[in-house]
């Protein structure tokens, strides 16, 4: 970890003015930001890490905690909302078994949402590792789901 | 000595070093402005908002935090309008739903004439000032709090929310809390701060507990003097 972060650190030239994308990179490296590599972070650029813990939890971008291998992130902005957004929101819920904003158990998938993409003509959309699904439905984000590796039950099997 | 610039306030001509604060040249001639988050001791911060004043701009007026405002040649500002006063009570009243009941803020109410918030109460007790970030940063110098999170989840914490490695005991920031909800404890030879224990030094002399150890080992950091010589006598017995 330490040489990982050493890299990271002299790419910027050990600059603190660049700690907002170190901790971009450090988050990229090790899918979210453990709490040594900050700590590393700190020693190598000379901050306080009260000043990086500050940083690192003032952006939502930054997460304290592990993250899943997937990302999905459903927006749930006003035009994503009306058109049923938040119904596909919580079928993903449903089938992950978590809540918006945490990860599962074995670590394959968080799921969050956001507030607007900017892209709501294709509303409601669903990013799932970076990759935009437009017009997204209870099926298809199913379908996204099952190809990721994630059983899904129908709600017709179920009954 | 930096260049004097001169300026209007309340209808009263005052001269003040060109980038100071128009806070600092009220002060200057006995004008009180309620403020919570300046201390002259650390950087100009403007969060409280409580020291807001309007201040001339051509035809029109500006509200503008005159902690953070520096003076200007020529500059016209009014502390007491009815303007300034409104949003003064804004002010205080929502950092009253944070915190209703310390006697600085409840002093500040009643001179704005607040009886009660007419915001829902959310006990928080810090108003987040941040004088003790500060406090810890520039006066002590070990940086061991700061803020965590945003909007309405900010609060200050130390990194992690685990006993402060940084933290050398000072007290610093307790001590200078406005609204005193640092939580502060000495009993037995030990200070409790940050929810974390630290030692304190006893004088070999009167035998009186006069600092933590960490203090101590800080100065001697600080200085590069042998740490014994800070840890073996109070100031009193030496």
């Amino acid at each position: 970890m330490e040489a990982k972060i050493a890299e990271i650190v002299s790419k910027y030239q050990s600059n603190p003015g660049f700690l907002v994308p170190i901790l971009q990179d450090v988050q990229k490296a090790f899918n979210y930001l453990p709490r040594e590599a900050l700590q590393e972070v700190g020693t190598q650029l000379k901050v306080p890490i009260s000043r990086i813990f500050e940083v690192a939890t003032f952006y939502k971008a930054f997460s304290l905690t592990p993250r899943g291998r997937h990302q999905m992130h459903l927006c749930v902005g006003t035009a994503c909302h009306v058109r049923g957004a938040a119904m596909i929101g919580d079928g993903i819920e449903r089938v992950l078994e978590i809540k918006a904003g945490e990860t599962t158990a074995d670590l394959e998938f968080t799921f969050e949402t956001v507030n607007c993409l900017g892209a709501c003509a294709l509303g409601p959309v669903l990013v799932v590792d970076e990759e935009y699904h437009g017009q997204m439905t209870l099926a298809k984000a199913n379908k996204i789901l099952n190809k990721l590796g994630k059983k899904v039950v129908s709600d017709e099997e179920e009954d | 000595m930096s260049e004097m610039v001169t300026l209007t306030i309340d209808g009263r001509s005052a001269q003040a070093p060109a980038g100071t604060t128009i806070l600092e040249a009220a002060r200057g001639l006995n004008i009180d402005i309620p403020a919570l988050c300046s201390n002259q001791e650390l950087t100009p911060y403007g969060a409280c908002r409580l020291c807001m004043v309007e201040i001339t701009h051509g035809k029109r007026t500006r509200l503008v935090a005159s902690c953070i405002y520096e003076v200007q040649e020529g500059l016209v500002v009014r502390t007491e309008t009815e303007r300034v006063n409104n949003v003064r009570r804004l002010v205080i009243e929502l950092l009253l739903s944070r915190n209703p009941k310390h006697p600085r803020l409840l002093a500040i109410a009643e001179r704005l004439g607040v009886d009660k918030s007419r915001f829902e109460v959310e006990v928080k007790g810090c108003i987040l000032c941040g004088q003790c970030v500060r406090v810890c940063r520039e006066v002590v110098g070990v940086s061991a709090i700061g803020f965590e999170s945003r909007g309405t989840d900010r609060r200050i914490s130390t990194p992690f929310n685990v006993a402060p490695v940084d933290c050398i005991a000072c007290g610093s920031c307790a001590q200078v809390c406005p609204v005193d909800v640092i939580p502060f404890k000495e009993e037995n030879g030990v200070r409790t701060i940050w929810k974390t224990n630290f030692e304190l030094a006893r004088c070999e002399k009167c035998g009186r507990y006069f600092a933590p150890m960490r203090q101590l080992a800080h100065f001697s950091r600080v200085t590069g003097l042998p740490l014994e010589h800070f840890t073996q006598t109070c100031v009193h017995c030496r």
